[in-house]
């Protein structure tokens, strides 16, 4: 390839010119043929300087150098666009592009399609840089992050439909602390456009704010693939949402922009789960507790009074028939005593009530419901259910989780539906 | 804070945890008189209960929101 374009090179640059008087256009045309020919794909390595962003094109004007020399830098918009970091004068980097010459100023210049800072990677820049510029702007410090609700009443979830994220949010959610709406907004969460979607999300959750908190994230992957919570757009919607923000993106080690800025920032989207919510069963014990000091309190409070009515009882200037304010007392006694027991009662049955439908959901499987001692009856091929469906003397199999029992019908008892 | 009975119904789970922690604050500092007390422990009793049911008895929600067609936000119910 080398040496193809070299005899290419070659054999125009010995073209005997010498005999023709050349124009300066003719010049810097051939000379620019030659040079996009012979260099239509480079990678230069440099250092930036005189860096200019021409307005309102767009496009981006610098000198790429070295000890020895230096050449021309163009890079078009549309190309500039893409950069992830900022160009500024001093950075080494990586230029790829072509080599050609503007003819009116007969001047030799690379045109960059791309730029990547040398010895980093382009996207660990452009974080570093937008991280920098942030914190001094003051979008992550701690006056500005907004308190999470205890018990939130709807939850807005900002992350896509796909992927294992929103099934750990929703089950954890539903596990822990079920008395709750979670409002799911599915979005592209990485790749072209998924930055913008991500903010439209937190930005249409605060044009209508029906929801306490918002958790914003993905699961696990690479720095590109969290790339789009890593964007300043997606920065600046979380900082400006009134709800308060948990970010939830990947895994534990690595922190986006978006967790910088987050009012609570949890490792992983299960993490966001179990910090938005309490766990019930610590807050049905807590429940309980406040409801046996309350039960402790009142009570201390009729054990006085019985003490004082039964010294004035006693007291002999009290002349009153006694019984009018023994009845006081045993009625308020009874009132007690009778809101206490249905106190204790209902908390005794809800217990009950949460162990069954514990087991009931440990249970669930056809297998698991045998296990606990249930059985099915099958005859003449079909499961029974319904004991009009067999006759007595039919012959019938009784099917436990561990084997089967043939019987015959001896006798029914119909219950009415 | 309201103490009429019409209101607790609608107090959400934090308001009624609240409320319940005032009482037994209140209730603890022992100088409430008997009717007052059996007044309050009753209504502790109720925010209690119903957030005892709330927990035991409550299912998760979930929705869907999206911009429509035309760009309005629509809210649906979702299944995973």
């Amino acid at each position: 390839m080398q040496d193809e374009n070299l005899s290419l090179f070659d054999r125009q640059a010995t073209v005997p010119f010498e005999d023709k008087i050349l124009t300066v256009k003719d010049l810097t045309r051939m000379a620019k043929e030659i040079l996009e020919q012979r260099f239509p794909s480079v990678i230069v390595e440099g250092e930036i300087s005189n860096f200019k962003r021409h307005m309102p094109s767009g496009h981006l004007y610098f000198t790429l150098k070295d000890d020895e020399a230096q050449v021309r830098v163009v890079m078009w918009r549309s190309d500039a666009v893409r950069l992830k970091f900022s160009i500024s004068d001093g950075m080494k980097v990586l230029v790829r592009g072509r080599v050609s010459l503007y003819e009116s100023r007969g001047d030799f210049q690379l045109y960059a399609v791309n730029i990547t800072p040398a010895g980093q990677g382009a996207l660990q820049l452009a974080f570093e840089q937008l991280k920098r510029k942030l914190e001094e702007e003051g979008l992550f410090s701690d006056e500005h992050k907004k308190h999470i609700p205890l018990f939130p009443k709807r939850i807005g979830v900002v992350t896509s439909l796909e992927g294992a994220a929103v099934r750990d949010i929703a089950s954890i959610i539903e596990r822990r602390f079920p008395a709750v709406e979670v409002v799911i907004y599915p979005v592209k969460v990485q790749g072209e456009g998924a930055a913008e979607e991500i903010a439209c999300a937190i930005d249409d959750f605060n044009s209508r704010p029906n929801v306490d908190v918002l958790i914003v994230g993905r699961g696990g992957g690479s720095l590109e693939d969290l790339w789009a919570f890593n964007e300043e757009i997606v920065a600046r919607s979380i900082f400006n949402s009134e709800i308060p923000v948990i970010s939830a993106v990947g895994h534990q080690v690595d922190f986006t922009i978006a967790d910088f800025v987050a009012d609570v920032r949890a490792a992983t989207p299960s993490a966001a789960a179990e910090l938005v919510v309490p766990d019930r069963t610590e807050v049905l014990d807590g429940l309980r507790t406040l409801v046996g000091k309350m039960s402790t309190s009142v009570g201390r409070t009729t054990d006085q009074l019985a003490l004082q009515l039964d010294k004035l009882k006693h007291h002999y200037a009290l002349r009153q028939p006694i019984s009018l304010v023994e009845q006081r007392l045993q009625f308020v006694d009874d009132l007690f005593r009778r809101i206490q027991t249905s106190a204790e009662h209902y908390i005794e049955s809800q217990d009950q009530k949460m162990k069954s439908i514990y087991s009931h959901l440990n249970a669930l499987s056809p297998s698991g419901i045998l296990r606990r001692g249930y059985a099915f009856v099958e005859s003449a091929g079909k499961v029974v259910t319904s004991a009009r469906k067999v006759e007595v003397g039919q012959r019938a199999s009784i099917h436990l989780h561990d084997g089967i029992l043939d019987t015959q019908i001896t006798g029914k008892h119909e219950q009415k539906q | 804070m309201s103490k009429s009975s019409k209101t607790k119904e609608n107090l959400g789970f934090e308001e009624s945890l609240k409320r319940l922690e005032e009482i037994v604050d209140t209730l603890e500092a022992g100088n409430t008189p008997l009717d007052e007390s059996i007044k309050l422990y009753e209504e502790g009793m109720t925010l209690a209960k119903s957030c005892m049911m709330q927990l035991n008895e409550a299912k998760l929600k979930l929705k869907k929101i999206q911009r429509a067609a035309g760009g309005a936000i629509e809210e649906n119910d979702l299944e995973l």
